[in-house]
C-alpha cells in the first residue's frame, strides 16, 4: 500500500519534471540566470514561446548557416588562465563548433562603464583579438555603449557568432537512444572555480586556472573519427556538466547513468567545490563540453578527442539507457546511486 | 587533502554492508534516525541507503537548522533587511527560505542588500569595510555554529567595532531531541548522533538517550564508510541488547566535549525561555538569545524586529516529517505544490532538508528490491 503509494508521488516528480517549464515569477532574481530550472522557465516559458521558437540549441540553423549570440558580465574582469575578452570570444565559438558548425566571424558589442581605465580596454580587446585569432574567427562588426559609473562592472561584453554548418555532422538534441555513449572531454569545474577563487571572498588559495579555448579543434578532430555516428555534442558552461545531461534526458525522453568515478576532475577543483558545498557537476566550465555518441564509435570519439590538446583527459562516463525517461542517474564512487537533478538556485553568481 | 578518500573506500563499504546484513534479524523492520541533516546529505550524495538491506529503514531528523527556522523569525529578518542603512548578511542556504512574504533572496531583488558569507567573520571584515552602514549576521545553526557567531562578536567586541550586529538563531540540539521522543506516534529503535554538534559539546549530552528512553545512540562522522559503520554499531547494540552512547567519531569528538567553545558560549549566549521550532512549535529552553552584556550587539533589540508569528501552512507537514512520522513523500503538497524551485516547507529548501534531498535524489531508493 505505502510502496504504491510511494510510486504516485514518484511519478508525479516525472509528471513535473518532464513538463514544459512555466515563467511565473513576480520579479527577476540571480537564480534566472544560473543556467538551471529557473533560467530555463525563463527561456522555454517566455522568450522561447513569444518567438515561436521550437528547439533550443546553441546555434541555430539560417540557410544553411549557423547564428549564435552570447552576453559577458564575468566579475572580476580578469582572472587566472583568462579575462573577459577570451570568454565573450570562445564562448560563441565553442556555441558554434558543439552545433557542428565551422566559426566564421564575430560581431562586438561592448557596454563600457563609465571610469573604466584605457588600459583595462586595451588589454580586454587585445584579448578578444588574441582569441579570435587563435579560434581561426574575424571580427567584423561591432558597437560600442558607455553607461554612467555603477551602472555596470567595468565592462559587459556581448558577441554574436556566424558559422558554416560542417556536412560531416548531424547533431540533434533529440537523437539521443539507449547504448549511446558519454564522453565529458576534459577536467570539469575548473573555470567556475578559477573565477570564484579569484574574487577573494573566501580566503582559499588554489592553483586553478579557467579552461577557456576554443572546442572548434575538438569538435573537428571528432567529426573527422566519428562523423554521422556523434548525436549530439554540448557545452557545459553555466549549470556545468549536470545541466548539459539533464536538458538532452528530457530532450531525447531517455534515462542516463553516469560513473561519477570516471568523471574527470581535478583534485583543487574538487578540494575547493568540497569546503565550498558546491557538486562540481554543476559548475562552470568554458572549454569543457559533453559528446553522445553510438555505442560502436565510442572508442573512436574518444581516442580521437584525447589526441587534441586540453582533452588529454576526456573521459567515458557513462551511457544513454531507455529508462527512466527525463532522468539522470550517478553511480557514486561508493557504490551507492542518487539522482543528479537540474540545478536550483544559485550557488555562484556572474562567472560568464 | 587525502583525509577524506581513506573513508570513501567502496571496498571497504562493501565488507560493512555485508556484516550490516548479518547483524540484523530478516523479518525485523529496523527504524533510525539520523538527527544532523549533514549526515541525511551524505546518506544520499553517496547512495548509502543502496548498501542497507531492505528491513533498515534511515529516517531524517531534526537536525537541519536552516529547516527548523519558522516563517516569522525569516519576515524579522527581512524586515531588518529592507533598512536601507543594513547590509544583511547569512549562508548561502538561508537565503531562499520561504517566510510568510517571499524570501531574502525575494527582498534582494526588491533592493534589500542581501549578501551570501560563509563565515561570519566575513560579515564583520564588512563591518570594518564599510563603517557607514550597519552590518548583520543572520545567525543560524546548532552548536556546531554557535561558537564561531560568539567569537566573532567577542572579536567585534575587543576591535570596538560599533556597527556590526546580530541576529541570533542559534538552537541546540537535546531539547527538540526530547520533545520528539515525548511524541507518542514517534517509532525509532536507535539514533546515529549529529557528529558535528558533538565536536563542540562532546557525547555527554547525549546519555539521555539510553538512559531516559532507552534508545542506543552512536556519534557518527560524515564520510560514507563513518555513517555505515554508526549504523553498523547501532545494530550491533540492538542484536545485542545493549543500550549505550558510542563515539564512532573519535578522531574529532572528545567525550567531553571541546570546553574552549563552551566556554565562549557560555560567555556570550544565555538560553531563550521558549523559541518557536518549524512544525513543531514552542519548545523550551532550544535556543539561544545574547546576553545582556552583548544587547548593544544584537539585532533584535536594536531594530525592535516586528516578532511577527507567522503559522506554518496548512497544508505543509514538515514538522510531521521532521518528527519521523512520516515519510517526505506521504505529506500531502510534496511534490505537488511544494517543490525545490517553489518550497512551501523549509524541509524542501536546503539541499540537506529530508524533503529537497528525497525529492533530487530519493526516487531510486525502492529500487534496490527489484535488482
Amino acid at each position: 500500500m505505502s510502496a504504491t503509494r510511494e510510486q504516485e508521488a514518484l511519478a508525479l516528480i516525472e509528471r513535473v519534471r518532464t513538463r514544459p517549464a512555466r515563467f511565473r515569477d513576480a520579479q527577476i532574481t540571480m537564480a534566472h540566470g544560473a543556467g538551471g530550472k529557473a533560467t530555463l522557465a525563463l527561456i522555454e516559458g517566455l522568450l522561447a514561446p513569444a518567438f515561436g521558437i521550437e528547439t533550443l540549441d546553441d546555434a541555430a540553423a539560417v540557410d544553411g548557416m549557423a547564428l549564435t549570440t552570447d552576453s559577458f558580465v564575468v566579475k572580476p574582469l580578469r582572472f587566472p588562465g583568462g579575462s573577459i575578452g577570451e570568454l565573450a570570444v570562445n564562448g560563441t565559438v565553442n556555441d558554434l563548433a558543439v552545433g557542428g558548425a565551422r566559426p566564421l566571424a564575430l560581431t562586438l558589442s561592448l557596454v563600457l562603464e563609465e571610469g573604466l581605465p584605457a588600459e583595462e580596454l586595451r588589454a580586454e580587446v587585445e584579448a578578444i583579438a588574441r582569441a579570435a585569432a587563435t579560434a581561426g574567427v574575424r571580427v567584423i562588426a561591432g558597437d560600442t555603449k558607455v553607461v554612467e559609473r555603477g551602472r555596470c562592472d567595468g565592462m559587459y561584453v556581448t558577441t554574436a557568432g556566424l558559422g558554416r554548418f560542417d556536412p560531416r555532422a548531424s547533431l540533434d538534441s533529440r537523437a539521443l537512444r539507449p547504448g549511446d555513449r558519454i564522453i565529458v572531454s576534459g577536467p570539469i569545474g575548473d573555470h567556475g572555480t578559477a573565477v570564484m577563487l579569484a574574487r577573494g571572498e573566501f580566503e582559499l588559495d588554489a592553483p586553478v586556472e579557467s579552461d577557456t579555448r576554443s572546442l572548434w579543434p575538438a569538435v573537428d578532430a571528432l567529426l573527422e573519427a566519428a562523423g554521422r555516428s556523434l548525436r549530439c555534442l554540448r557545452d557545459a558552461t553555466r549549470g556545468g556538466v549536470a545541466s548539459v545531461l539533464n536538458e538532452l534526458a528530457v530532450a531525447s525522453g531517455v534515462g542516463m547513468v553516469v560513473r561519477e568515478a570516471f568523471v574527470p576532475l581535478r583534485e583543487e577543483v574538487s578540494g575547493a567545490c568540497e569546503i565550498l558545498g558546491i557538486d562540481p557537476m554543476y559548475v562552470a566550465n568554458e572549454g569543457v563540453f559533453v559528446v553522445f555518441v553510438a555505442p560502436e564509435a565510442g572508442d573512436a570519439a574518444l581516442a580521437a578527442l584525447r589526441a587534441v590538446p586540453g582533452c588529454e583527459l576526456a573521459s567515458d562516463v557513462g551511457e544513454v539507457r531507455a529508462e527512466p525517461p527525463g532522468l539522470v542517474l550517478v553511480e557514486t564512487g561508493f557504490g551507492g546511486r542518487r539522482v543528479m537533478d537540474m540545478l536550483v538556485g544559485d550557488p555562484l553568481p556572474r562567472i560568464c | 587533502m587525502k583525509y577524506s578518500q581513506e573513508f570513501r573506500d567502496a571496498e571497504l563499504g562493501r565488507a560493512l554492508a555485508a556484516e550490516i546484513l548479518a547483524t540484523v534479524e530478516p523479518g525485523r523492520h529496523y527504524k533510525v534516525m539520523e538527527v544532523c541533516g549533514g549526515h541525511t546529505h551524505a546518506i544520499y550524495k553517496y547512495g548509502i541507503a543502496d548498501l542497507l538491506p531492505e528491513n533498515v529503514e534511515l529516517v531524517h531528523g531534526p537536525g537541519c537548522p536552516v529547516c527548523v527556522i519558522p516563517m516569522g523569525r525569516v519576515d524579522d529578518g527581512i524586515a531588518v533587511a529592507l533598512r536601507p542603512e543594513v547590509i544583511f548578511t547569512c549562508f548561502g542556504d538561508m537565503l531562499r527560505v520561504p517566510g510568510g512574504r517571499g524570501s531574502l533572496l525575494d527582498a534582494k531583488a526588491e533592493g534589500a542588500d542581501v549578501r551570501m558569507v560563509y563565515s561570519p567573520l566575513d560579515a564583520l571584515r564588512l563591518a570594518r569595510e564599510n563603517p557607514e552602514r550597519e552590518i548583520v549576521f543572520f545567525a543560524v545553526g546548532f552548536e556546531t555554529t554557535a561558537p564561531s557567531t560568539a567569537l566573532t562578536l567577542l572579536r567585534a567586541r575587543a576591535e570596538g567595532i560599533r556597527n556590526f550586529f546580530v541576529y541570533c538563531n542559534h538552537v541546540t540540539i537535546v531539547p527538540p531531541l526530547r520533545a520528539l521522543l515525548e511524541s507518542p506516534d514517534l517509532r525509532l529503535e536507535g539514533f546515529i548522533g549529529p557528529g558535528h554538534v558533538c565536536t563542540v559539546v562532546g557525547a555527554r549530552p547525549f546519555e539521555f538517550l539510553p538512559s531516559d528512553y532507552g534508545k542506543p545512540v552512536v556519534i557518527s562522522g560524515f564520510e560514507p564508510l563513518d555513517v555505515l559503520q554508526s549504523v553498523h554499531m547501532v545494530l550491533r547494540q540492538l542484536a545485542e541488547k545493549r543500550c549505550v552512547v558510542e563515539n564512532q567519531y573519535k578522531r574529532v569528538v572528545p567525550y567531553g566535549g571541546n570546553p574552549a567553545a563552551l566556554r565562549v558560549l557560555g560567555e556570550v549566549f544565555e538560553l531563550r525561555p521558549h523559541f518557536e521550532w518549524r512544525g513543531l512549535g514552542f519548545i523550551s529552553h532550544s535556543a539561544l538569545a545574547l546576553r545582556e552584556e552583548f544587547a548593544d550587539l544584537d539585532a533584535e533589540k536594536r531594530y525592535q524586529v516586528p516578532g511577527v508569528r507567522v503559522a506554518d501552512p496548512k497544508a505543509c507537514q514538515c514538522g510531521e516529517v521532521l518528527k519521523g512520522v512520516i515519510k517526505p513523500w506521504e505529506c500531502k503538497v510534496f511534490g505537488t505544490a511544494c517543490t525545490p524551485e517553489r518550497p512551501i516547507g523549509t524541509c524542501m529548501v536546503s539541499s540537506e532538508g529530508a524533503c529537497a534531498a528525497y525529492y533530487n535524489f530519493g526516487r531510486f531508493a525502492r529500487e534496490k528490491v527489484a535488482v
